[in-house]
């Protein structure tokens, strides 16, 4: 819709044939073409069928950027001769952009600015970027906006190479400093690099199939092989790989990206191969091989400084490596974020007081309360958070408990100990938060119970509420 | 063995054997069996008597709480356990979610009161029981653990025959026991070399009728080789690491008026006419914290 009326957005290669263009009418479409199939634009749908584009297209190059609103660059430098040359790239990407349906336009450039010109003003494909064919390209190209092309126009400068021929400063002047930048790296004079989509990985290896591959197995084998090849890398690097990311490249060009972490460098192609299997295990929506996948690429995303482990004697060393070997297992299959280990706060808030982290991040030392010799626990195994709110009977003003009631059963206490004050940290909470007055008691069968008393008696209206907060062995 | 004790050139070569291989693999050694001998003691002798050293190191053991409410309980004479057990090896704990809700969640500052460092222990929290056994099997193959604890509620069809014998066999071959608190469940057919109900005791009352160290009622419900099926109460002695039978020692009895003699250490100051021991609950001190 653009001032009441709707336009077409975009046309096929048929339709613009048959006369139409983008920006026309629909009402005067549907005039010469009165059977026009027309659907209506989507530029969410568009945006997200270019991001799989460019998704797929990273098993070309890792330097994929988008180039809104329906483009896509590739860096190819140094990827060509894995396709057989420049030639053999184009071939290949257009062959699989046309099997999914689109109609690509192709231009190979020195520099990004040229290759987008070419792709879209230069009318067609174009495979072999030659310095007349940019000069030819008409100022248009410069997408320099209506009012700059109409003044160029009106002075009679139709195409890049009359434009090149005029002083750059006398450009500037007139048109500013960026028309002159935008022709330099047009021309290739001037190159401005693609930012990549995706951070690009420490090292990678990748193998193209000639047929896509459908069983997951020989995928798994492959993958202890590229792990081989990159084990190779890192080791020429010194490095060792902290998070390694799986890239299947389906046939039909869906990508399916797999991450490992692992808590410490790793340079062990069993270990990574072992963690991609456990992680392919445990996937919720198993891997649909479809028909086949074409292209398989290993990468590390992080690395860091390896040392070598030297086994001591008692073998302490290879046992912390082992403990870090079966943690990294447990982190593929059940998530980093549920194999964890206890951090203690200094703090006397019971819930800030420890907290659990994960365990992938390596131990922090800490520094536990010690118990007191010969004294019952003082602090619960068992912790509830929020507390329980129970019905308890207690003396006033500061007695323990004498009977109370969790969860509709009532319990006689038998020994408790208390109360232990601990007051809100008034620089973390809000005002008004009350003291808790904790008590450790125990019913008549044994249970042992954390439970509070917040607030006091005689300090407001209504008497203080009782917690459960916990429970000892 | 006894060959090689008599020929010292071939007790040499055996351990020549033994140092090579284990400087050339990889992998860390099995437990040292002199380091982790096969049964695990309670170190409380009535006890380890009627089960012939304690428990069996390379196996799988069941503890039951029979109510929700024991689980706590079960929990920490499991943990207890893993401290004899593990001595200072790392321990991984699984836990169902669901028993967050239930019982509460972990309080690693609960573990040292119970002699436990927590940066021995390793949680595991998984969604179901199929990723809990998963993770116990997981767990049983790393040899540098010490212990393997399992928590989980009620019931459940993935917990079977054989999956408690992959869980047996897994603790078998890595000579480390696991460990595994069901609460709520029915003794179901399993293949754990023991089955305990454990409840709460009522603790022996320190001064003032304050908790004492945690007591524990255990009673065997199964045991592989026949034995007595008998009920002890013990006490976890967290300073020595030692099971104790809950009515030894001076303090045994019940009643708070009769709490045993007190060691000598610092007191409050007090009237006169008060007793530090207190002669009516409420009334006392007693140094604590």
């Amino acid at each position: 819709m653009q001032r009441g009326a709707m336009r077409l957005a975009a046309v096929d290669a048929r339709s613009l044939g048959l006369g139409l263009h983008p920006g026309m009418t629909l009402a005067d479409a549907r005039a010469r073409l009165p059977g026009l199939p027309v659907h209506p634009a989507d530029p969410a749908r568009d945006a997200a069928t270019l991001s799989a584009l460019a998704a797929e297209s990273e098993m070309f190059t890792p330097m994929v950027a988008l180039d809104p609103p329906h483009g896509l660059m590739l860096d190819i430098t140094g990827c060509a001769h894995l396709f057989g040359g420049e030639a053999g790239l184009m071939r290949r990407i257009r062959h699989r952009f046309r099997q999914r349906g689109h109609a690509p336009v192709l231009a190979l450039a020195p520099t990004p600015d040229a290759a987008r010109a070419l792709a879209r003003f230069g009318g067609g494909d174009c495979l072999s970027a030659v310095a007349a064919e940019t000069r030819a390209l008409p100022v248009a190209a410069l997408e320099a906006g209506e009012e700059v092309l109409l003044a160029l126009n009106r002075a009679g400068l139709k195409d890049l190479a009359a434009l090149e021929a005029c002083p750059p400063g006398v450009l500037a002047a007139r048109f500013g400093a960026g028309l002159v930048t935008k022709l330099r790296r047009v021309l290739g004079q001037d190159n401005a690099r693609i930012t990549p989509l995706r951070r690009l990985p420490e090292c990678m290896a990748e193998r193209h199939f000639p047929e896509p591959i459908l069983a997951l197995d020989a995928v798994l084998a492959l993958v202890k092989r590229l792990a081989g090849d990159l084990v190779q890398m890192l080791e020429a690097r010194g490095e060792g790989g902290r998070r390694f990311e799986l890239s299947l490249f389906r046939s039909d060009g869906q990508v399916r990206r797999l991450v490992v972490e692992t808590g410490h460098a790793c340079r062990d192609p069993a270990v990574i191969e072992r963690l991609l299997a456990l992680r392919i295990e445990s996937l919720a929506d198993p891997i649909d091989p479809g028909f086949g996948f074409d292209s398989v690429r290993l990468a590390v995303l992080a690395s860091e400084a390896f040392g070598q482990v030297q086994p001591d004697f008692d073998g302490h060393r290879l046992e912390d490596l082992a403990l870090e070997d079966l943690i990294d297992r447990l982190s593929t299959r059940f998530g980093a974020a549920r194999v964890l280990r206890a951090e203690a706060e200094d703090t006397h808030d019971p819930v800030r007081a420890a907290r659990f982290v994960p365990a992938q991040r390596g131990a922090v030392p800490s520094l536990w309360p010690e118990p007191e010799p010969g004294e019952g626990p003082r602090r619960p195994i068992r912790l509830f958070e929020p507390p329980q709110a129970i019905e308890a009977l207690a003396e006033v003003p500061d007695g323990p408990p004498l009977r109370f009631r969790w969860r509709r059963v009532l319990h006689e206490v038998a020994r408790a100990e208390g109360p232990e004050r601990i007051a809100p940290e008034w620089w973390r909470v809000e005002a008004g938060t009350l003291a808790r007055d904790y008590y450790r008691i125990e019913d008549a069968e044994g249970r042992r119970f954390w439970v509070f008393r917040q607030g006091f008696y005689g300090h407001s209206g209504q008497p203080p509420r009782w917690f459960l907060h916990g429970l000892f062995a | 063995m006894s060959a090689s004790m008599a020929d010292p050139s071939a007790d040499l070569a055996f351990r020549r054997v033994r140092l090579a291989r284990a400087l050339l693999s990889d992998r860390v050694m099995p437990a040292d069996p002199a380091r982790s001998p096969a049964r695990i003691s309670f170190g409380l002798p009535a006890l380890d008597e009627a089960l012939q050293g304690g428990l069996a190191r390379g196996a799988l053991h069941e503890f039951h709480a029979v109510e929700g409410a024991d689980a706590a309980a079960a929990g920490g004479l499991m943990l207890a356990l893993a401290c004899r057990a593990a001595e200072t090896r790392p321990i991984v704990l699984v836990r169902q979610d669901f028993l967050e809700r239930e019982t509460g969640a972990l309080h690693p500052a609960g573990l040292p009161e119970l002699g436990l460092d927590p940066a021995r222990l390793v949680l595991v929290r998984v969604r179901d029981v199929a990723s809990l056994l998963q993770a116990g099997v997981e767990a049983a193959r790393c040899p540098a653990l010490g212990a393997v604890l399992l928590e989980f509620w009620g019931d459940h069809r993935a917990f079977d025959l054989t999956s408690s014998r992959r869980l047996a066999l897994a603790a078998q071959e890595a000579a480390l026991p696991i460990l595994m608190m069901r609460a709520a469940a029915p003794a179901t057919p399993s293949a754990a070399t023991t089955r305990w109900q454990v409840r709460p005791g009522l603790s022996r009352a320190l001064e003032v009728r304050a908790p004492g160290p945690p007591c524990f009622r255990l009673r065997l419900l199964k045991h592989r080789q026949g034995l007595d099926l008998r009920e002890w109460c013990v006490e976890w002695n967290r300073d020595r690491a030692v099971f104790e039978s809950r009515h030894a020692g001076p303090a045994a009895q019940n009643h708070p008026q009769s709490g045993g003699a007190s060691l000598s250490r610092a007191v409050p100051a007090l009237p006169a006419d008060r007793d530090a021991a207190g002669e009516r609950a409420g009334s006392g001190f007693r140094r604590a914290g």
